[in-house]
């Protein structure tokens, strides 16, 4: 917590350093204490506008990264699939997604749909990008205990290349988490009737300055937020479903019933 | 055995049906089933001790029985760790893990690349009476540069050696063998040279 305190206590003390050097008006540069005064003022509206972009931005995560994941392992299942498909997204990327959003709300309308539309393309490419590198970086010698046991290619990539690549995937997540609010306030600015974009639009045109950068703040905090979720996702070596104990009170049966070279090598020496 | 460079790996991964870096692969039949321990654990850190043993059934489509996992784990001497995780275990704890896990298999042959080289001397030893012991009734092809360490457990002492395959001839038919013994050490010397030829 204290990480992340101090960098924002300090980025605050800047600001209000910067605004009583500056002595720019408050409708160019608010003092921080102004826009926590107008945060509680509005707090009711921001709360409205926060949650409609607050569920713009899980969708698109949510989607984006279950989009990314299935992309990620076809890809990594079907190597000529892979090998049309590289091209493609990287020449993706080389577009800027944001140029895409009229187009999208020609499309989707000007509900929810094309501001989730923009944090699905912008959350893809990274989740993709960071498990399929992931998926690719399993160590060959534990593709051997694969080979060995004849398994077929999805499950080696479920039972070792997928646990493997968890590090990628949490890497990919969290670049996503901090493109994702991102995406749907930019959706929000080209059309909308609801949302945090769309509040500091109205705002900015009311040289509502204070509601303005109160409305940046809750969506920095939801930047912050996401990326602290992602973090709690425990690293490689967590617990995990394949996990789960079994029963030490199987031990005296296992004598009795396990078969073969089991009950041969229990034999003492 | 063999001296480096010899192609002792090559030969048990083409025998396993595992690529090999000098590019055979599948040169032979291979059973259906064939256990594999390398010198390397290859543990999964986020799977207990006991799913990282059911993990090669679970891999080959089967479901695996947690009894035999038990057993094979109390033949190991690892009773009670089904529920450890990897990072928790010493190196000689973890080779065990590998070792059961070669067993779960149930295959008629194991292939044991180098298994305990990377342990030290002390628990080197101890492996290979827990080994000794738990692959009775396999048949077991292991690699190895330890000329004690092939005295010590080996049935039959193969030497590869530019390409071909000689026969070391063996004191005794001891499960195994007593290094500090006269007849054993004085084979040791004959094994150290047989392999640096």
């Amino acid at each position: 917590m204290m990480r992340v305190l101090m960098p924002l206590a300090l980025m605050v003390a800047l600001w209000q350093a910067a605004v009583l050097l500056s002595q720019l008006p408050p409708f160019i540069l608010p003092a921080p204490g102004a826009v926590l005064v107008e945060a509680w003022t509005s707090r009711a509206l921001l709360a409205t506008h926060g949650l409609v972009t607050l569920a713009e931005v899980l969708a698109g995560l949510a989607i984006g990264t279950a989009f990314g994941a299935a992309t990620a392992i076809a890809l990594h299942l079907a190597p000529p699939l892979r090998r049309i498909a590289d091209p493609l997204l990287a020449a993706s990327q080389a577009l800027p997604v944001f140029v895409l959003a009229p187009v999208l709300t020609i499309w989707l309308g000007y509900g929810m749909g094309p501001k989730i539309a923009m944090t699905v393309l912008l959350v893809f490419f990274p989740v993709l990008s960071g498990l399929v590198d992931a998926m690719d970086a399993v160590p060959d010698a534990h593709l051997d205990l694969a080979r060995i046991a004849r398994a077929s290619r999805l499950r080696t990539v479920l039972l070792l290349g997928l646990p493997h690549a968890a590090g990628g995937l949490r890497s990919g997540l969290r670049i996503a988490a901090t493109y994702a609010p991102t995406g749907a306030v930019i959706g929000e600015w080209i059309g909308a009737s609801k949302g945090l974009g769309y509040l500091m639009l109205m705002a900015n045109a009311r040289s509502r300055a204070e509601l303005m950068f109160a409305a940046l703040a809750v969506i920095v905090a939801f930047t912050l937020a996401l990326r602290g979720a992602v973090g709690l996702w425990p690293a490689p070596g967590g617990q995990s479903p394949e996990s789960r104990p079994i029963r030490a009170g199987t031990s005296a049966k296992s004598r009795a019933t396990a078969s073969g070279r089991a009950d041969s090598s229990a034999a003492p020496p | 055995m063999g001296a480096s460079g010899a192609g002792k790996t090559t030969l048990l991964r083409t025998l396993s049906d595992l690529p090999t870096a000098a590019g055979f692969s599948g040169c032979v039949t291979r059973p259906d089933r064939i256990g594999w321990m390398a010198q390397t654990d290859l543990l999964q850190p986020h799977l207990t001790v006991a799913a990282n043993v059911a993990l090669i059934d679970r891999l080959a489509g089967r479901r695996a029985d947690p009894a035999r996992i038990l057993s094979l784990l109390e033949a190991t001497g690892l009773d009670g760790f089904a529920n450890r995780r990897p990072a928790t275990l010493s190196g000689g704890q973890r080779q065990r893990v590998a070792l059961a896990r070669a067993l779960m298999q149930a295959a008629p042959v194991l292939a044991l690349d180098e298994p305990f080289s990377a342990l030290d001397p002390a628990t080197r030893a101890r492996m290979q009476e827990t080994a000794r012991r738990a692959l009775a009734g396999c048949s077991v092809l292991m690699v190895t540069h330890d000329p004690a360490e092939a005295l010590r457990i080996a049935d039959r002492i193969l030497i590869l050696s530019g390409g071909k395959v000689t026969e070391f001839p063996l004191p005794d038919a001891a499960p195994l063998r007593d290094l500090t013994e006269a007849g054993t050490l004085a084979a040791l010397g004959r094994l150290n040279l047989a392999v640096q030829q």
